[in-house]
């Protein structure tokens, strides 16, 4: 219907979540099926899994995997997110406090594994 | 009920996924360290009961969990109801399990392929 | 701010874009959406149909979406909503529009007793009064939604609502979960079995519009939260046992 055009009622920081959580998932859901698709080629096509493991090199395959790892670290952080929401009695302020700790650890723990390897 | 267990069920693969998500970011990040080739990969996943286990696990779980998150997104998006969205659902399910157990099989334990 | 005159735009009709229609209504320095869409039914349009009781925020009768936002107009200063000297005051978003700015509740209503919204009551009335211990976990959890007059708000700001309509929505099912900590209530088994059904607790995104726009700041959301808990609790039970 025509009236909800006008619904500016979306712009806050859980209804944001929500679609970015709703999309990243649909992403990989697309992305998925082809990443299946080139792995299985190992055995009927090794040739051609090397050619598009070659592809990974450039640019913007570089850059539509820098996305795909995006999507799948904000789909499983928005997940767990939304898990200790309805699942852990805990107040607002508790749960702001542990995913801040969560995702700075995180990011501590990457950036030391990039560093190590 | 079966809202119940739907939801149940995309939570529970959702908390079974988390570390191997982190897992699976973690081979990524180190793999990519000097490019990519199928020889790297296999040689790394080839036999290896590990590996299959790992990716096996993963393959089952994420089935479940996409066919359930798309089953929601057609209903709500899509407008698909009844019998054609449980159609729809073990589709994408079952869909996925293929694909995702032949490429699990072919980088561990698929015959004729040397490393 | 010196306004002599609003333009005010209202939706009339189901089909609202084709139905809109705009009035030039004087300023006041005390005025609400309310008192906008009275000068235009009183001065400009006897036609215009809309809903309102008390004026002061108790009966829940008077919300409509303004700007696109679902707002209990008789407690909405009209300064707080106004884009330049303009506003555009529709019916609610989610029920069906019955003339102008008057929804049916039907829906929502309705919904309110599938999510077993009523009382369970398991005393007569020559038991003796129960004793209510206000200092519990949950006669302080039940307090904490008591508070609903059934506006519909919730219900508007919903993109849940709008996407299923099974969903039992916000309202609803704070009320359930109210209930559900209600120490006089003894439905907790109809209550989780409604809540768990087709477009029971479940069917929530937990997008939190309802809590971001209740007018009188209540937590639907967080207690949606609480039904997937307690239902999610008594899940793992049934298995066990």
């Amino acid at each position: 219907m025509k009236a909800a055009k006008g619904i500016t009622s979306r712009a806050h920081p859980l209804w944001l979540a929500y679609i970015l959580h709703r999309l990243s998932g649909l992403a990989l859901a697309v992305f998925l099926p082809l990443h299946f698709w080139v792995l299985a080629m190992a055995v009927t096509d090794p040739e051609r899994l090397d050619g598009f493991l070659r592809l990974t090199e450039s640019g913007v395959v570089k850059l539509a995997e820098f996305g795909l790892v995006f999507l799948l670290t904000v789909h499983m952080f928005g997940g767990l997110r939304l898990m200790a929401l309805e699942w852990l009695p805990w107040s607002a302020s508790q749960k702001t406090l542990a995913v801040g700790a969560t995702t700075a650890s995180f990011l501590i723990a990457v950036l030391f594994f990039m560093r190590a390897i | 009920m079966k809202e119940l267990r739907l939801y149940m069920a995309q939570r529970i693969t959702a908390l079974i996924m988390a570390p191997f998500v982190i897992g699976h970011l973690a081979v990524m990040i180190y793999a990519i360290q000097g490019g990519l080739s199928a020889a790297e990969i296999l040689g790394r996943t080839q036999g290896s009961v590990l590996w299959f286990l790992f990716y096996g696990t993963f393959v089952v779980v994420v089935s479940i969990h996409g066919a359930i998150g798309l089953r929601v997104a057609a209903s709500e998006w899509a407008g698909v109801k009844g019998v054609a969205l449980e159609v729809f659902m073990w589709a994408v399910g079952l869909c996925l399990f293929y694909l995702g157990a032949q490429a699990v099989w072919a980088v561990t334990f698929a015959a004729g392929v040397g490393p | 701010m010196a306004l002599d005159v609003l333009k005010v735009t209202i939706e009339r009709g189901p089909d609202a874009a084709a139905a809109q229609q705009s009035f030039d209504v004087p300023a006041y320095e005390n005025q609400t959406v309310l008192d906008v869409v009275s000068w235009v039914q009183q001065n400009a349009d006897p036609t215009l149909s809309y809903r309102f009781a008390c004026r002061v925020g108790m009966c829940g009768s008077c919300a409509m979406m303004v700007n696109g936002v679902p707002r209990w107009t008789c407690r909405t200063h009209i300064s707080k909503v106004l884009d330049g000297n303009a506003v555009t005051i529709g019916p609610l978003r989610n029920l069906p529009v019955i003339k102008d700015l008057a929804v049916d509740m039907d829906p929502f209503f309705d919904k309110w007793v599938e999510a077993e919204g009523v009382h369970h009551g398991a005393l007569t009335r020559d038991d003796p009064i129960a004793p209510v211990d206000e200092t519990t976990v949950e006669r302080t959890t039940a307090n904490t939604g008591i508070e609903c007059i059934n506006c519909s708000v919730c219900y508007a700001a919903c993109d849940t609502v709008t996407a299923n309509k099974d969903y039992l929505g916000p309202a609803a099912l704070q009320r359930a979960w109210t209930l559900l900590n209600d120490a006089k209530d003894e439905g907790r088994a109809s209550i989780l079995d409604a809540v768990s059904g087709k477009g029971g607790c479940h069917t929530c995104h937990s997008m939190g519009s309802c809590t971001a726009y209740c007018p009188n700041d209540l937590d639907p959301m967080s207690a949606i939260a609480g039904l997937k808990r307690e239902t999610a609790r008594s899940f793992f039970r049934r298995g066990r046992s």
